[in-house]
């Protein structure tokens, strides 16, 4: 199968391949895009959420939340692995992440404001990742497919996790109910960026390749079918007055703000700048780590 | 040095492929394999294998089509049918 056009009618088939077979050019490089800003994401989706363990408001949510850190830098630990089977090295990786070259999902460039960003995140950010990342299970790329699975898994857990935390908050007092919503409102439009602008598949290169096996609104309408019902039983406004589920099963929603999404994904979030520099120092910081490792 | 990381859901269940890890000899493989494959009791086992260790087999000749030996080297369609109608017809 050394020609391009053969491979592309395998994986459009449904076909996987592996790390040593023979892949076009153009698909190693969108692989290694697609799967390096997924790398990133998991280990800066991580910072919004590390500066609320030591604020965490008690002993066992500071232990999920502990946990659930771990998970996400595990993930970004196995994805660079991937890549770097493709070709990329993990230290490459990182410093184009840190110079900006590389980009990371735009939900992570926002600050948390209180400790109802966090149930919001951890229900809400992570269902809409999950929905993407299982979509990958079907990756034409196998050894990215196999590593969802266990990702998939752990995720399921910082959902229930994040649910959990907004059902202690929603049956709280009238103030905990408030932070709830207040973090709801700041998230709702980041969250409807979240799978990207309604690309038609056909259009999407990375559907192409089966890269992704879904296409960006799809994603989307499966976010608004499985969690706005779930909003809504709590008693929770979602911020946007045109939201509501047509006849034929399609939800209707307010244009969500793709400038901002360019915007922020570019590099010119609200904390991108932090977020980074903090990443570029602890890298520096522990350097000493890998010197030691790597001589051993 | 790259591991190659299989893992085993229950006892008797076959190992499979879950990743890879990269750790300069078997005692760091083993302290990560066991973070990002163990640490909620997911596996009962895991089998830890520098890559260049595995033999990789891809390539199946089938010069002499050796069909007999699958079962799609057997069409008996035709002839079922055949042997049902012969039978329906009544003794021979």
């Amino acid at each position: 199968m050394a020609d391009e056009q053969a491979f592309l009618e395998y994986v459009q088939a449904g076909g996987q391949v592996e790390t040593g077979d023979w892949l076009p050019d153009d698909y190693r490089a969108k692989l290694i895009k697609f799967i390096e800003m997924h790398g990133n994401s998991e280990l800066m989706g991580v910072l919004p959420e590390r500066e609320w363990i030591l604020r965490a408001p008690t002993l066992q949510r500071k232990l999920a939340l502990t946990a659930k850190v771990q998970d996400e830098v595990g993930h970004s630990q196995l994805i660079y692995r991937v890549v770097e089977d493709l070709g990329k090295p993990r230290e490459q990786c990182l410093a184009d992440l840190i110079s900006g070259k590389s980009k990371f999902h735009n939900v992570f460039h926002y600050p948390t404001k209180t400790w109802g960003d966090i149930g919001v995140i951890a229900w809400l950010v992570d269902a809409a990742a999950i929905i993407s990342q299982k979509a990958l299970l079907k990756c034409s790329y196998a050894p990215y497919a196999r590593i969802m699975k266990k990702i998939c898994w752990e995720e399921s857990f910082h959902i229930l996790h994040g649910r959990d935390v907004i059902l202690a908050m929603v049956t709280g007092t009238p103030a905990q109910f408030e932070l709830v919503q207040e973090a709801l409102d700041r998230w709702w439009g980041p969250l409807m960026q979240f799978h990207g602008n309604p690309i038609p598949p056909e259009d999407d290169p990375m559907f192409q390749w089966r890269i992704k096996s879904q296409g960006n609104e799809e994603a989307r309408q499966q976010f608004l079918d499985g969690y706005v019902p779930q909003i809504w039983e709590l008693g929770l406004t979602v911020p946007d007055p045109k939201l509501r589920k047509r006849d034929d099963g399609v939800w209707e929603y307010t244009e969500p703000d793709w400038d901002e999404l360019k915007h922020v994904v570019t590099g010119h979030g609200p904390r991108t700048a932090d977020r980074l520099a903090f990443r570029a120092r602890f890298l520096e910081q522990e350097q000493w780590v890998r010197d030691v490792v790597l001589a051993a | 040095m790259i591991w190659e990381v299989f893992r085993q859901d229950r006892k008797g269940q076959p190992f499979e492929h879950g990743g890879s890890v990269e750790a300069p000899d078997a005692e760091f493989a083993e302290a990560w394999a066991r973070e990002q494959y163990g640490r909620r009791g997911e596996s009962v086992a895991l089998w830890l294998v520098p890559r260049g260790a595995v033999h990789v087999v891809d390539e199946w000749a089938d010069e002499f089509d050796l069909k007999y030996r699958r079962v799609d080297g057997y069409s008996i369609k035709a002839r079922l049918k055949e042997a049902r109608e012969r039978a329906a017809a009544g003794p021979r």
